[in-house]
């Protein structure tokens, strides 16, 4: 899922500052699973707005909404009737949805109320780790099945680094495992270390985000 | 193994020597003058001088220029180049451009992660790994290519390095990982500083074993301890590194204003440790900020004089 966390109040209420109404709109997707978008948050982060603002002697009117998902035109369109009269927008959706938002209703503001963090799942309850970094190209079967662009610090295609130590990285002070220790560990299990002495070489980064933003055509869904 | 580069060093390994090479890391600023006089130390002590490429990602005059610097002082330069900051076109640019300054010797690096440098906001490349940059520098020269396939107007003539840390985890993979480098292109390897030397000369036996000091020189990498809080702070802080606790309690066996000879000593020995294991080509002496101090250090070893080689 795509993991996302809250980003300070004090900055959303920056943000919004200027205005008497807004609409906070979450999303029923990948944020609502991580804790960060959902129904559920919505009503917080709106309650939050009203309190500060009201304590600052300036009541702000705020909306909530939750959409079914923030990355599908159809499911903004229930927000039509809501930002008519609304001042800004604060979309707590991946940073898909305010991008959405912002595509559908050229006249209103909308502000981003999560900071989109990566690609992952959770590790154990209130922790997510990174997992994907959605470089095109998925080589992971060939490293017995974890990704080295995304675990590995310095995104190394020949691993482990001289910084490898105790099955952790140099990088994160203790807190990130070597993914070059655990390729290492798991292709000695499944009897492929030799996989590991060839050099890997170079990897084409165009179907990365190094070519450009990208898209994605599926003819027969299209018709 | 052919000659490639023609450079000094490989000159030297060619005809059988023990090769030493030195460090100089350029200044945090334009301070050239500063460089120099650093570097003045190393003259006719090693047979290569290596620049670093901001080393622990602080930003220092750059490499290419400071190589320049040290040939017109008559040292030749090993060039560092590191692929954090550059991509595959600033790479190979930055090796043909080399070339044309006359440098013959690279080391090939990944380079330390940007978070520990002083710039941690940066963002990093890694567009190639140190294996990768190998790969491709020995098919530049060799084959007259860039990675993409193009045709070079003129091959550049590098004697090719690449590092080893036989001290990182897993210690069984890490013989491998070096083998790697030498498929890749690697034909001499500087190691990380040593100071365990037992599981040093496990990580020799095992390359000896699989024939790679045959396909490669391999230097033994000594940095002298200054005192006995740098022998403490390279034991503690600095990733896979052992420092042995008897070098510690030998620091701290003498007064404080003999400590760096003490140091210098070990250093002596360890050289002369390195020297007579099995496949060891060489010493590459990390004086850090200690340049100074490298006369005397290679004078108390069987590496001084050095000998001149055509």
């Amino acid at each position: 899922m795509v993991v996302a966390e809250s980003k300070p109040v004090q900055e959303i209420l920056e943000m919004i500052k200027d205005c008497k109404k807004v609409v906070v709109a979450g999303c029923k997707g990948c944020v609502t699973v991580c804790n960060s978008g959902g129904e559920k948050e919505v009503g917080v982060l709106a309650s939050e707005l009203r309190i500060a603002r009201k304590a600052a002697g300036n009541d702000l009117e705020v909306v909530e909404y939750t959409c079914e998902r923030q990355c599908d035109p159809e499911y903004i369109e229930p927000l039509d009737d809501l930002v008519k009269d609304a001042d800004a927008v604060v979309s707590i959706a991946c940073s898909v949805g305010p991008q959405y938002v912002a595509f559908r209703y050229p006249y209103v503001p909308v502000y981003p109320g999560l900071n989109t963090t990566f690609i992952g799942g959770a590790a154990e309850h209130g922790v997510w780790k990174e997992y994907c970094q959605a470089c095109g190209n998925c080589i992971i079967g060939e490293f017995g099945g974890l990704c080295p662009i995304t675990r590995c610090a310095k995104q190394l295609l020949n691993g482990p680094c001289g910084g490898s130590s105790g099955g952790k990285c140099e990088v994160g002070k203790g807190t990130i495992d070597c993914v070059w220790h655990l390729i290492y560990e798991r292709l000695k299990n499944l009897g492929k270390l030799q996989r590991l002495e060839d050099p890997e070489l170079y990897k084409d980064w165009s179907t990365s985000r190094d070519g450009g933003p990208r898209t994605m055509i599926r003819e027969e869904l299209r018709k | 193994m052919t000659m490639t580069a023609g450079s000094n060093l490989e000159k030297i390994f060619k005809a059988g020597h023990k090769a030493i090479t030195c460090e100089c890391g350029p200044p945090r600023g334009a301070d050239v003058e500063h460089f120099r006089h650093k570097a003045s130390f190393l003259k006719g002590y090693g047979d290569a001088v290596n620049v670093t490429d901001n080393q622990t990602a602080v930003v220092r005059f750059c490499s290419l220029a400071a190589c320049r610097v040290l040939m017109d002082m008559g040292i030749e330069p090993v060039m560092q180049m590191v692929t954090r900051d550059m991509n595959r076109i600033g790479l190979q640019s930055n090796v043909l451009g080399a070339a044309a300054l006359g440098i013959k010797n690279l080391l090939c690096l990944t380079g330390d992660h940007q978070s520990f440098g002083d710039h941690p906001q940066a963002k990093n490349v890694f567009d190639l790994d140190s294996t990768n940059l190998l790969d491709c520098v020995r098919v530049m020269r060799d084959e007259g290519k860039m990675i993409s396939g193009t045709e070079l107007e003129g091959k550049p003539a590098m004697f090719i390095g690449a590092a080893a840390n036989p001290f990182a985890d897993p210690f069984e993979f890490r013989v491998i990982r070096m083998a790697k480098k030498i498929t890749a292109g690697a034909q001499f390897i500087q190691t990380q500083c040593i100071y365990d030397m037992d599981r040093f000369s496990k990580f020799m036996e095992t390359a000896n074993d699989m024939g790679l000091t045959e396909k490669c020189y391999i230097m033994a990498g000594i940095t002298p301890l200054k005192s006995v809080g740098m022998a403490n702070y390279m034991k503690k802080f600095v990733p896979g590194l052992l420092v042995p606790d008897e070098y510690i309690t030998r620091l701290k066996g003498v007064p404080k204003d003999k400590q760096a000879q003490e140091g210098i000593k070990i250093a002596q020995e360890q050289i002369q440790q390195c020297l007579e294991m099995k496949g060891i080509a060489g010493i590459h002496l990390m004086a850090i900020e200690w340049e100074e101090r490298v006369p005397e250090i290679l004078e108390g070893t069987p590496l001084h004089p050095r000998p001149k080689v055509d």
